[in-house]
């Protein structure tokens, strides 16, 4: 679904400074770097980072939503659900190949996020419970996602912009079918009224930490606004998702759990109570409610899928060497 | 049998297996396939979705495509075995749907030229839809059959636990060949020459003599439909009369 504020990204670099200053003009300019472009080793790794991560979350999001197509309540909600998953799985894609311009294979990035080695977006280490958390998910999730994507349809890094502007058309669709969802429960029984609230009580939090670590805490920010792959801080994309998050809660009848919220009449824009951070950091250190859950099936599905992919391979081969030899 | 239950027939073929390949989301053996099943799983909830409304429209008892899918127990539910075996494994996965899809492309083929516009619609959409889920899960087939030792052997397995429940798919109900629905058996010679093509590059032996199992067209089901449908109704039994 999305790509969080980077986590544990090493973004140094040791070219000439000419080089790097020659760079700069290019990104200064608002020129797009493409694949076969010079760019420093620091931009050409922070971009894998944060591509592979932004990948493996669309890949390990399908897991949470997946968790209820099956028990979807009537069929157009389960083919809207089931659509809406495989989209995910679809930006997965695109991404990974967007990944692969800049010289790591699918496979590498894959067995980087098996061995926990690489990050996929904490809020996907939280556990659907309910229906209404896949209406809280698209609306919120989604919501938060495109927040931060819409910038990067303009990163410097021509393949990562264009992959975003496909990928932030679909998001958009996520978060108003989301929404609806989430409208069909608030005007609904009582009980899925509950439910309604029940999912924005336990998915608000988690989708506001989204956006990362306050400015001030985040040491990688200033480095990737220079390189113009991030355009905005996480403070304000996360004011921007608040903002525009809470007349839509109010307008469901859905109150946000956070006694500290309030209007600022100055900048007309809302603003949160303190965060959780040590449950931020908690979770993207692996210690999320189903963090293990979320790789072991992912572990699973690649370790029950090998004898396939391998037939795949051999098969390919065996067509190879029988047209060779009818040649 | 009248028209709205064998269109319930048809609509609970489609449902389960649906459903089933929807099971695999998420958890497929590579991101391509986790693309490809719910692409298919689509077409064939679509198809049911479409029936079911049709069925409930010319029942006249007012119930809706969602009363048909999950207000109806497995005693109740029509679809043959076949759909419902359980994923087993991605070659049990990909022989099923070959199985169902060269039975179903000459069905809707026959189906164009039905007497209910409704069913006419649906077999226009489908007819290309199911094209594609012959060569996708074909060529898993093929791949399969001839690729490694492990993947030839589970081929092989597939066939031997599945192909008894081929039989059933051109068991005829009363209204088959009246004008609306075509006939079922008629299939047979074009259905056995599509997959008799794929076995022979697939390298599997195409099985003589396997028991053929039936059932579902009276509700005699497997074990396993009874835990699909606990699954897929437990929410809207939990809330009855509820809008989502
Ligand atoms: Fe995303
Ligand atoms: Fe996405
Ligand atoms: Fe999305």
């Amino acid at each position: 679904m999305y790509s969080q504020g980077l986590i544990g990204a090493d973004s140094r670099t040791e070219e000439t400074p000419e080089f790097l200053e020659a760079f700069q003009k290019r990104i200064d300019a608002e020129e797009k770097i493409e694949p076969n472009d010079p760019m420093p080793e620091g931009y050409r790794k922070t971009l894998v980072r944060q591509i592979g991560q932004h990948a493996h979350s669309e890949i390990v999001g399908m897991l949470p939503e997946g968790n209820w197509i099956t028990r979807a309540p009537s069929l157009r909600r389960k083919a809207a659900l089931l659509a809406k998953v495989q989209d995910e799985g679809g930006h997965g894609l695109y991404l990974y190949c967007a990944a692969e311009t800049l010289g790591v294979t699918r496979k590498q990035m894959t067995e980087e996020l098996l061995s926990g080695k690489a990050k996929y977006s904490s809020i996907f280490n939280y556990p659907t419970l309910t229906w209404a958390d896949i209406g809280a998910i698209g609306w919120l999730v989604d919501g938060a996602a495109i927040m931060n994507q819409i910038p990067l349809c303009r990163c410097s890094y021509g393949p990562y912009a264009r992959a975003m502007i496909r990928v932030c058309k679909e998001e958009s669709f996520h978060q108003r079918q989301g929404y609806e969802l989430m409208m069909s429960l608030a005007q609904g029984t009582e009980e899925q009224k509950a439910m309604a609230q029940d999912a924005l009580n336990r998915w608000w939090w988690p989708s506001v930490m989204m956006f990362g670590p306050h400015d001030s805490e985040s040491q990688h920010s200033d480095q990737s606004m220079a390189w113009k792959i991030k355009r905005f801080s996480n403070d304000e994309l996360r004011q921007k998702f608040i903002t525009a998050t809470v007349p839509q809660a109010q307008y469901l009848g859905l109150s946000i759990p956070d006694p500290d919220l309030t209007f600022n009449e100055e900048t007309q824009m809302w603003e949160h109570g303190p965060i959780d951070w040590n449950e931020f950091w908690r979770v993207v250190k692996g210690q999320g409610p189903v963090s293990r859950d979320r790789v072991k099936a992912r572990k699973t599905a690649w370790n029950d899928g090998a004898w396939v992919r391998e037939a795949a391979l051999a098969h390919a081969e065996k067509r190879k060497t029988r047209k060779m030899a009818a040649e | 049998m009248a028209l709205p239950d064998a269109l319930l027939e048809l609509a609970d073929d489609h449902l389960v297996l649906g459903h089933r390949l929807s099971e695999w989301c998420g958890h497929a053996p590579m991101l391509e396939e986790d693309l490809a099943m719910p692409n298919m799983a689509l077409d064939l909830i679509g198809t049911a979705r479409s029936l079911y409304t049709r069925a409930g429209e010319l029942e006249g008892k007012g119930r809706t495509e969602d009363d048909l899918a999950y207000f109806r127990g497995e005693r109740d539910y029509r679809n043959i075995l076949l759909v419902e075996r359980p994923n087993n494994d991605f070659a049990q996965t990909m022989l099923r749907q070959l199985y169902f899809a060269a039975f179903m492309e000459p069905y809707w083929q026959a189906a164009l030229d039905s007497t209910d516009d409704v069913v006419r619609g649906v077999a226009g959409k489908a007819v290309k839809e199911v094209a594609y889920h012959i060569r996708h899960a074909g060529e898993w087939v093929i791949r399969l059959g001839d690729g490694t030792e492990e993947s030839a052997e589970r081929m092989q397995e597939a066939v031997l636990d599945l192909h008894p429940y081929t039989g059933e798919l051109f068991d005829e109900g009363s209204v088959e060949g009246e004008g609306a629905l075509p006939s079922r058996a008629a299939m047979h010679g074009a259905w056995e020459a599509t997959m008799k093509d794929i076995f022979a590059q697939a390298l599997l032996d195409w099985p003589e003599e396997l028991g053929q199992m039936r059932g579902g067209r009276t509700g005699q089901h497997g074990e396993q439909l009874g835990h699909m449908l606990a699954e897929m109704q437990s929410l809207a039994r939990a809330h009855p009369g509820a809008v989502w």
